[in-house]
């Protein structure tokens, strides 16, 4: 059930690659805002990076995992899905994962090409690229909960972002230190397993939180 | 629970249970326990007040602004804990479906977002003659705005959604998924703080603090909580009336006052 | 009466101590306040309701 629920979703995706390819636009944009509106100078991009690129990855995954259930919410197929199966948490946890496999992996292979724009070294653009590939599967597993409680509202938009943001704070924490950490050319496994125990923790609850809220939308 | 027989002591337990959640009964031993909660709390409050501001002596460092931490600190303490019992009350609507624990819920949601904001802006008043600026990114003031944002989330989709039980259901949810988090927010912030001001005090933490200190601020604390419990159940028994108008004892009660 | 100007100064803090006071026991008289509000609000409101009610079962007694 939940390879199947990864496999329908990808395909609905590849029939409307919009759906992947805009979160990533705006994240290139968003990020190319703060050399325009900060200052173009290296020392101050090199200082910022690991911030605007972190906070971007943050407001695209936002951006779209409101839509994770909301679709499916609209057409039935939500309901259909679980009168048939028993397996909501399976089903949950496919259409986490293929919302991270169509935003947060993307954003991993894209974001070293943003850190060199943003004059991050290479040890740091490595430490960008670790982090993102641990960290954007927390973002989506945290933003699925949001999502869960709020695809049945009609203006659950800008809501998500205000349940969901201040759970991702420690993972912001954790994920610049690691690259401000490399990039200064320390070692940076002990944050590296900082945010392995957030995944693994996250990992554990937010997929049965979010088919808690899954069910308790359904409800309404 | 339901598919296996339970013993006697827990059928008990559940009874009781479901007396004291029954909004009726909750009304009625409230009503009596008020009184009480409101002069004790009033009480130790006073207390508090008038020994922070007349009878502490001068902190050698920060002269009389050392006053505000006596209303500072107790209302960082209870509006983390006030989240902590919010959450309480979550999980007890999710696990009991008892109707009392949603109007607890509801009910502590704005006054913990209150004091939240009172830590939050006497904190800065403090931070002013301490450090010579409104703000700084403290690790106790940071965390508290991101308890803040926690607060306005759950007001906010309490308001956004129409059907009352699937609200309760999601805002004791989000309770629950924001008070694992509450921990790790508060030791990452600390850590974060200790990486980026290594030298500089944070609000209020002294190695050692002599009695005259901390005894009148173990009274403020004290009233804070009282103060909380009061405003908290005031808040719950009128939500009971809102919520209960159809019953005859709420009706009786309307005609006769 | 200098006693009572040493004690409102606080030695130059005065401003910030009694504006951090003020401003709590503002927000505490709000919440304080506002259940009374609310549950004169709510009585009346029900009041109102139950006369309504009563009303059309009235007209049809008499």
């Amino acid at each position: 059930m939940f390879l199947k629920t990864i496999r329908r979703d990808l395909a609905v995706v590849f029939r409307s690659p919009a759906e992947v390819i805009n979160p990533l636009i705006f994240f290139v944009i968003v990020i190319t805002l703060f050399p325009l509106g900060i200052s173009p100078s290296e020392a101050v991009l090199r200082e910022i990076a690991p911030g605007v690129i972190w906070v971007a990855a943050l407001l695209a995954t936002l951006l779209s995992v409101e839509v994770m259930f909301r679709g499916d919410f609209e057409d039935g197929s939500l309901e259909q899905m679980l009168l048939n199966e028993r397996s909501l948490v399976s089903i949950v946890g496919g259409k986490i994962a293929s919302h991270w496999l169509m935003t947060g992996l993307p954003l991993t292979i894209l974001s070293p090409m943003l850190a060199l724009m943003l004059f991050v070294n290479p040890e740091g653009i490595r430490a960008i690229f670790f982090s993102l590939l641990l960290g954007t599967p927390i973002l989506s597993l945290l933003g699925a909960i949001g999502a869960a409680l709020t695809f049945s509202l009609r203006r659950g938009g800008v809501l998500v972002s205000i349940l969901v943001l201040p759970l991702y704070v420690p993972l912001l924490i954790f994920a610049t230190e690691m690259v401000k950490a490399g990039a200064a050319g320390l070692d940076y496994t002990g944050y590296f397993y900082w945010l392995a125990a957030l995944l693994s923790l996250s990992l554990g609850f937010a997929p049965l939180a979010a088919s808690a809220g899954v069910k308790i939308s359904l409800s309404q | 629970m339901r598919f296996f027989s339970l013993p006697d002591y827990q059928l008990i337990m559940l009874n009781w249970f479901h007396r004291l959640g029954a909004p009726r009964s909750f009304y009625e031993i409230s009503g009596r326990l008020l009184p009480v909660l409101w002069v004790l709390s009033g009480l130790s409050i006073l207390t508090g007040v008038i020994w922070s501001l007349g009878f502490v002596p001068e902190d050698y460092q920060q002269g009389n602004s050392v006053r505000i931490m006596y209303i500072h600190v107790p209302a960082a303490i209870v509006a983390q804990s006030g989240y902590a019992m919010m959450a309480v009350a979550g999980a007890v609507f999710l696990i009991w479906r008892i109707k009392i624990a949603d109007v607890a819920l509801q009910c502590a949601a704005p006054i913990g977002a209150s004091i939240t904001f009172l830590a939050l802006v006497t904190g800065a008043i403090w931070g002013k003659p301490t450090w010579g600026t409104w703000w700084v990114w403290d690790a106790r003031l940071t965390s508290t705005l991101v308890l803040l944002f926690l607060y306005l989330g759950i007001i906010a989709l309490r308001s956004a959604m129409e059907n009352r039980e699937s609200a309760g259901r999601a805002t004791a949810m989000l309770a629950l998924v924001g008070v694992v988090n509450l921990p790790i927010i508060k030791y990452s912030v600390d850590w974060w703080f200790t990486l980026h001001q290594p030298s500089s005090f944070s609000l209020g933490e002294k190695p050692a603090m002599p009695a005259e200190m901390w005894i009148p601020l173990l009274v403020m604390v004290l009233g804070y909580y009282l103060f909380f419990f009061t405003l908290w159940a005031t808040r719950m028994r009128v939500e009971i009336l809102n919520r209960e108008f159809r019953t005859d004892w709420v009706q009786r009660l309307v005609v006769g006052s | 009466m200098n006693n009572l100007t040493t004690f409102i100064e606080m030695g130059g803090h005065g401003l910030y101590i009694w504006s951090a006071y003020g401003i709590t026991a503002v927000v505490f008289a709000y919440n304080i306040v506002r259940p009374i509000l609310m549950r004169k609000e709510i009585i009346s409101a029900q009041r109102r309701l139950l006369q309504q009610q009563a009303k059309p079962a009235g007209k049809e007694n008499s």
